[in-house]
């Protein structure tokens, strides 16, 4: 059966699809900004907030140290990263159904939704990296060089792992509505099971397979040490590359094969 | 020359799309499911064809729920036919809603940047109809104002004043013709007349039956996913006011 449209619009180059993101993205920041007085601080308090909730409970009441680092520095190094994480993936099956009238009234590549709002999230993380710098010279540590490359290294990575996984369950989310409070309990779990409140070295080794084998373990666990020790480790690069491929495949697999539906179903 | 050629396009819809009876259930009855998902359809458009040449003025006339806008959705390429083929040459303006993408805490003139950028314009490009677009609109004193201070017909006539600044090939118009006051109405038909003197083609779905019998040169009659009849305006009209 032929089923094939050859619908031939006008030509979209890169300089189009790169208008439309920009355009995009600048909405998202206004529209956050706009009407808040704090604006900035907000995106810096949340993440702030339960580094302190952890570090009272875990820290204080329960004597939790990690060998090498003040905890709160310690905290505050895996917990940006890992916000924009959970921000991004956590609002990726909203995503296009929140935009249901652009995907039904206006013709535009529709991934282009998801890589607007995971750069959003982006320049968020990013926004934070001053107030890691200040925790670290608060605890008499100083940067590295390193973050020069790391920093960008580390952010495309993420940027990959994050959209890729994004696409996926916000494509899967147009036809399986549940999948959206699935993917909440999913991150909430996800997130005792990395190392960002605890490192790996206080897990006993015979558990050390299990985190080996978490997706998004070996990115928290290289901005952690490119945050707090300079150093930007080859392995944990390479693995979080792997899984950033990984992520951007499989992401971009379910789209194509999903969105010539998306119209009709948002 | 055919700018829009479909073949033989079906559309069908499943009745259900989601599962009603929970999962155990649904899981339960699972080959049921399967059964009444598959014979539960309806078709949107069943073996449409239709042709439009460069510059025609073709009206999409028929009671709610004909599969009037499904064929503009196909045309504008947001949805996709079952079977048969959709083409279209040039570059299709799909005005199936007003002010696509606009942000009520945006002011007017960010969301006509965000509008024409939505609607397929480069940023570049925006900027350059700016001041044409703003004329048009006859908005000036409120484009600094966020639009939820704007009323509704105020948000149209933004919505409209860029649509009709994307230089399009082919205009696909979704009942919004009628927008603003009389004076702003008559600007748009203006507007719309300047097009059709440059050629652009059009394809417009109204109730406004004197919309259509003004602006088209040719009239398709839908009723339930079929073509009923199509030729001169007045006499499919006469047909359909007779149904």
């Amino acid at each position: 059966m032929a089923t094939q449209a050859v619908v031939t619009p006008s030509a979209r180059p890169l300089a189009y699809l790169v208008d439309l993101i920009l355009v995009l993205v600048q909405k998202d920041m206004k529209v956050r900004y706009k009407s808040s007085w704090l604006g900035y601080a907000w995106s810096v308090a949340n993440p702030l907030l339960f580094t302190v909730v952890y570090y009272i409970a875990l820290g204080v009441f329960l004597r939790f140290e990690i060998p090498g680092y003040p905890y709160p520095l310690f905290l505050i190094a895996g917990q940006f990263p890992w916000q924009w994480l959970a921000s991004s993936i956590g609002g990726g099956p909203m995503a296009f159904i929140n935009n249901a009238s652009l995907i039904k009234k206006v013709r535009f590549p529709r991934n282009i939704i998801i890589v607007s709002t995971v750069l959003g999230d982006a320049i968020h993380f990013l926004l934070t990296i001053p107030v890691t710098l200040l925790v670290l010279l608060w605890y008499g540590r100083t940067p590295s060089w390193s973050w020069i490359p790391g920093i960008p290294l580390l952010v495309l990575a993420q940027f990959l792992t994050v959209y890729g996984a994004a696409l996926a369950v916000a494509s899967v989310n147009v036809f399986v509505r549940d999948l959206e409070r699935l993917v909440a309990l999913f991150i909430q779990a996800l997130f005792f099971l990395t190392p960002v409140i605890y490192s790996v070295h206080v897990v006993p080794v015979q558990y050390h397979v299990w985190i080996k084998l978490n997706p998004v373990a070996p990115l928290i666990r290289a901005w952690q040490k490119l945050l707090l020790d300079g150093y930007l480790d080859p392995l944990l690069v390479g693995a979080a590359y792997l899984s950033a491929v990984a992520c951007l495949v499989v992401g971009t697999l379910v789209y194509r094969a999903l969105s010539p539906r998306f119209a009709e179903l948002v | 020359m055919i700018v829009i050629r479909l073949d033989r396009v079906r559309k069908e819809y499943p009745r259900h799309r989601h599962l009603t009876r929970g999962l155990k259930q649904s899981l339960l009855h699972l080959p049921d499911l399967i059964r009444s998902m598959s014979a539960d359809r309806f078709f949107a458009l069943d073996d449409i064809s239709v042709e439009v040449q460069k510059g025609e003025a073709v009206g999409i006339i028929g009671a709610n729920g004909s599969g009037k806008s499904t064929l503009l959705g196909l045309i504008a390429g947001v949805i996709g036919p079952q079977s048969g083929t959709v083409e279209v040459r040039g570059r299709v303006a799909p005005l199936l809603e007003l002010g696509a993408g606009f942000h009520y805490e945006l002011t007017g003139y960010e969301n006509i940047v965000l509008n024409g950028v939505l609607m397929g314009l480069t940023r570049r490009e925006v900027a350059a109809r700016l001041e044409a677009i703003v004329a048009f609109s006859g908005l000036e004193s409120s484009l600094n104002e966020p639009l939820r201070t704007y009323s509704s017909g105020m948000v149209a006539r933004l919505g409209f004043s860029v649509a009709v600044h994307l230089d399009p090939d082919i205009l696909l118009i979704d009942e919004i013709l009628a927008v603003g006051d009389t004076h702003f109405q008559a600007r748009c038909y203006d507007r719309l007349d300047e097009f059709r003197r440059q050629g652009t083609t059009f394809v417009i779905v109204s109730h406004a039956l004197s919309e259509i019998r003004y602006l088209c040169d040719r009239v398709v009659w839908l009723a339930g996913g079929k073509i009923m009849m199509q030729g001169k305006p007045d006499e499919v009209i006469a047909a359909y006011e007779k149904s």
